[in-house]
Parts: structure tokens; sequence; C-alpha cells
């Protein structure tokens, strides 16, 4: 084993060597718990360090510096946030349904981080190589929603329970066009298991699912249902402030409300490692040359660079009405997202380039089409005047 | 074309998070405690006494006249006269307090005062931990020397230095007149004795 390979596969090493300690019986339950607790306190550390960039980057964006007190450059805020949530009381609503009040951010937290074991974290680094990995990860995170109207529900309060009943509707909604979507790589690769798709893109950055015109269009409707899915601006109606104060979120305080939080940044970060698994090469290198930087650092870069996408749009956009959340779900990403099926097996069979005019044609067709309709009888208002603008 | 608009916001979002580190304009936060803000000139906040020379309670412009007491609004003032040994009022505060717990930072004193004796100060930083000690301010911290003054609010204290000084010396003027016409009183005309 060459020292390149060895940092490669440095954590399945300290992990057997850590194994080696313990009688033959009891290994693969000790194996089994050294994933669980890495991918736990990896990612939600990844948790941390995401909302400290998230604050910091909305105030770039908003023209203030963020938080720059506590520690240098405000390092430590998510620890001070951290302490302030443990330390806060716990209310419970009187008339709540305290089991299901008590259940939902436990019901949330769980398959959130349970969807990590199918995620190829580096070369030969997954939790759990499942041969239906990719249904597994689509299973589990639908089990969310059920979680959020607990949420709703146990708080007996409209607020919530109305934040609740449009997260659901919401997260349905854009389930569909996420999984077709996701189909095509499926189709492409006849397979379901994720290192099977990673290894399908091996090669350098033109292997990659997201260098073909199906591909393209399906990361680009995942990322779009990644966005609604994960209840993230500009699909955050369910928890609208100005609206519903916080949606489910409002009976909820201290820890539990930190689990909420931190469920949402886990779920974000969890379907960014799907995207980037299923159409961004995993933990491939872009470049054959590039082979010599650990595979797991490949893809935390990638996935960083996700965050940090998700970040500059909540920045950006402002939050969709129901009705136009609903008419680009069902009215444009899903018939984009048939078609997109319909053209990736045509790029299956055609074993290549004569797929490329056809998609495009048609495709292109098909986004300026349905766009149109989307538009439809959009009010057109006078010219809008902002100060840093134009 | 769809989604135009979409990147034209996350271009101008981009901007933002490159300008906030380069151009003032783009992050004008101002980091309180560490930094301030210059007060503008006409800024005002609570009333001072302003002295003339280097000793304050002799300098005090202020002859206890008291129509600042009587004018102020919600009667945050609260003035004793001077009195000498033998029982006469002296033109000088022996007590001079204000509550700047009630002041309302009107500034109807300084407008009302003939003296030019109390102006308003740009202080904001006065948290006090009790309303007793803290915030109710004696004639001796309410002394300011002109110098400060003119640091503060160079234009307005430079008219005001200008209208003293033309009173003064229109009061000479006016003495020595009437020295003059005291002087003739006393000792008329040659011609008007014969």
């Amino acid at each position: 084993m060459t020292l390149v390979e060895r940092i490669d596969q440095a954590p399945l090493l300290l992990q057997r060597w850590a194994v080696s300690f313990f009688p033959a019986l009891l290994q693969p339950w000790v194996a089994m718990l050294i994933s669980a607790a890495a991918i736990i306190g990896v990612f939600a550390s990844l948790f941390a360090l995401s909302t400290l960039a998230e604050r910091k980057g909305l105030g770039r964006i908003q023209n203030r510096p963020g938080p720059n007190r506590v520690g240098p450059f405000g390092m430590l805020q998510p620890l001070a946030d951290g302490i302030k949530m443990l330390i806060k009381e716990d209310i419970v609503p009187l008339r709540a349904d305290k089991v299901l009040h008590f259940l939902a951010p436990i019901a949330l937290i769980v398959p959130s981080l349970l969807v990590y074991s199918v995620l190829p974290i580096g070369r030969n680094l997954i939790a759990m190589q499942c041969q239906l990995g990719v249904l597994l990860f689509f299973a589990i995170g639908a089990s969310t929603e059920l979680s959020i109207f607990m949420a709703g529900w146990g708080s007996h309060n409209k607020y919530s329970l109305l934040g609740s009943i449009r997260a659901i509707a919401q997260m349905i909604s854009y389930e569909l066009p996420m999984v077709l979507a996701a189909v095509t790589v499926i189709l492409a690769t006849s397979s379901l298991d994720t290192v099977n798709i990673v290894e399908a893109q091996a090669g350098g950055f033109w292997a990659w699912h997201a260098f073909t015109p199906w591909g393209a269009i399906a990361l680009l409707t995942f990322f779009i249902c990644a966005l609604a899915e994960s209840n993230r601006a500009p699909f955050d109606l369910p928890e609208a402030e100005s609206e519903l104060i916080a949606g489910h979120l409002t009976e909820y305080s201290g820890f539990k409300y930190a689990l909420f939080f931190m469920a949402e940044y886990l779920g974000m970060m969890a379907i960014s490692g799907m995207a980037i698994t299923l159409f961004l090469g995993g933990w491939q290198a872009p470049l054959p040359i590039l082979n010599f930087i650990p595979s797991w650092m490949w893809f935390f870069g990638k996935l960083a660079c996700f965050v940090v996408l998700f970040i500059w749009i909540r920045g950006t956009l402002p939050r969709l009405r129901a009705d136009q959340l609903m008419n680009l779900a069902w009215k444009f990403l899903l018939p984009i997202a048939l078609l997109n099926i319909g053209l990736a097996g045509l790029w299956v069979k055609s074993s290549g380039w004569i797929a490329w005019p056809i998609s495009v044609i048609l495709l292109g067709l098909a986004i300026v089409g349905l766009g149109r309709l989307l538009r439809g009888s959009r009010p057109r208002g006078g010219k809008r005047i902002y100060r840093y603008a134009d | 074309m769809l989604g135009t608009g979409i990147l034209r916001g996350l271009k101008e979002t981009a901007r933002n998070v490159i300008g906030s580190f380069r151009e003032k304009d783009r992050l004008p936060t101002v980091m309180y405690p560490e930094e301030t803000v210059k007060t503008k000139e006409n800024f005002r906040t609570f009333p001072f006494l302003v002295y003339d020379g280097d000793h304050a309670m002799p300098g005090l412009r202020c002859v206890s006249c008291r129509i600042c007491e009587k004018e102020c609004p919600p009667q945050c003032i609260f003035i004793i006269q001077e009195r000498d040994e033998n029982n006469k009022a002296v033109k000088h505060p022996r007590v001079f307090d204000i509550d700047f717990s009630v002041c309302m930072q009107c500034g109807i004193c300084a407008e009302v005062c003939p003296f030019d004796a109390i102006k308003m100060d740009n202080i904001y930083e006065l948290a006090g931990e009790d309303r007793f000690t803290g915030l109710l301010v004696d004639k001796h911290r309410l002394a300011k020397s002109n110098h400060y003054y003119h640091q503060i609010k160079p234009t307005e204290a430079n008219e005001v230095d200008g209208r003293l000084a033309e009173d003064k010396r229109k009061a000479e003027e006016a003495a020595k007149a009437k020295a003059a016409a005291a002087a003739a009183k006393a000792a008329p005309p040659p011609t008007a004795a014969t």
C-alpha cells in the first residue's frame, strides 16, 4: 500500500485497527457502531460548520458582517448556539399530544441520519453497501414527512398544523420529480447500488452523468427538488416565519427545536450527497491526475460546493407562493423529468453521440414551451428599481 | 428565458458578498463599541453648562436667572441661587441639577437662555446602574468649557462667541457713553457757566 492509498483509506484502516481490539464475535457489531458514530460525528460537526457558513454568508449577501463576537471572527458561534439551545426551557403546550410532540423530533432525526448509511463517502468508505441503496435512500427520506406531520399535529396549534400540511403537500409533490430524475441514472447504470453508480462514472469529469444532456437536466431537476425537500428557501413555505410564525416548529423550543434544525441541515447535506453520487461522480476526482487527493476529500469538497449553493440561493430568492410551488412541481418539473427518462433510454440504446442533438432539441422545446405555460397570465407591473442592481 | 431572473439575482448577491470585503458602501455596518459614528454638528442629547476661562465654577456663564427651570417641559432642572454672607442674591447658581432620566432632550433650555450659558451636548453613552447617582447630574458634572463647546459644535460656538463679544463691546460702549455723559453732567461746559 502506497502512502497515497493509505491516506485515501485512512478512515477504514483506523476502523479496522480499532475493531481488532475486540473479540472476533463482537467485531462486526463494533465495526457497525464505529461507522455510525463516525457518520454522526462528522455530519453533526459539518452541521455546525454550515450553520456558521450560512449566517456569515447570508450576512455578507445582505451587506452586514454576520456573527463576529464569539471567538475569532465569530468561529465559536455554533458552540454558543448549541449551549443556548441546551439550557433553554423546553416548553410543551398544555393541550399538546405529549407523546407525539416528544417523538416528532426523534422520528425526524433518525431517518435523516440513517440515509447516510448508503452514501459512499470515499473509495470503500460506505457504512452499508446495499444493492438497493438508491431505493433505500428515497424510502427512508420519505418518512421524514410523517414526523413533520407528527410535529404539526402534536403541537395542537393551528399554525403548526397549517405548516405541516403545507410541508407534506410540498414534499410529496417534489418527491415525484426527484425520484424520476434519479431514475435516469438507474436506467443508465442499470444498478441501484450507490457504489456501482459511482464506479460507473470513473475516469474524469466527462464521464460524470451531469455531462450528458439527460444528466444535466436531471441534476437541475434533482437540485430544485432537493431545495423543496429540505424545506429551504425559496421553498420554505412550511416554515414561512412571516405567515405561519414557524410552521411545525412554532411550539418547539430548546433542544427539540435544535434537533429539527439539525435534521433540516442533515437532510440538506444527505440529499446533496445523493446528487453528488448520482450525477457528479461521487468521490471521483474530476481529472485522473488529481487522484492523489484522497477520495473522501473530493466528496466533501463537492458537498461544500452544494452547501454554499444552498446558502447562496437562500440569500437570493424570495419565497414562492403556494400555487407557484405546486405549478412548478406538477406543470414543469414532472413533464420534464418524464421526457428526460425517455431521453436517457435513447442515450443508452443509441450508445452516445446521436442522442445529443435530439436531446438538446427536445429538452429545449420542452423547457421553453413549459416555461411559457408556467408564466401564463402572470401580471406584469412597472419596472422595479433596486439600489444595488442594474 | 426561463431562469435568467434567478441568475441575475444570484449575480447580484455574489457581488454583494465580494463587494462587502472591498467596498465600504456594501458593508456599512459600524462595529459599535470598537468604532463609533462621528455625530453631526447639530446632533444633541443632554444640556451642559458652559464656562469661560480655565476654572469651572468661577467661569460659569449661568447667572441663575431660572428661565430654563421655568421653561423646561418635563421640569428636570432644579436651581438654587447663590447668596453671599449678607444673604444677598449673587449671579451664580448654588445648586444646578439636571435629572437626565427625566430630560427629553428638547433643547428648549438652550434656546431660552439669554446668557448662552446652557447648551446641548452630544454625549450618548450614559447608562448607569442607578437612577439617582448616575443620571441626576450636578453643576460640577454639568460644567464644560467653552473650548469643549467649540470642539463639538464649532459653527454654533463661533456664532455665540461673536454675539457675546458684540454684546460686550456694546455694553462697554454704552458704559463709556454713560460715563462720558455722567462726566459731562458733572462738569458742565465752561460756556454755560458764564
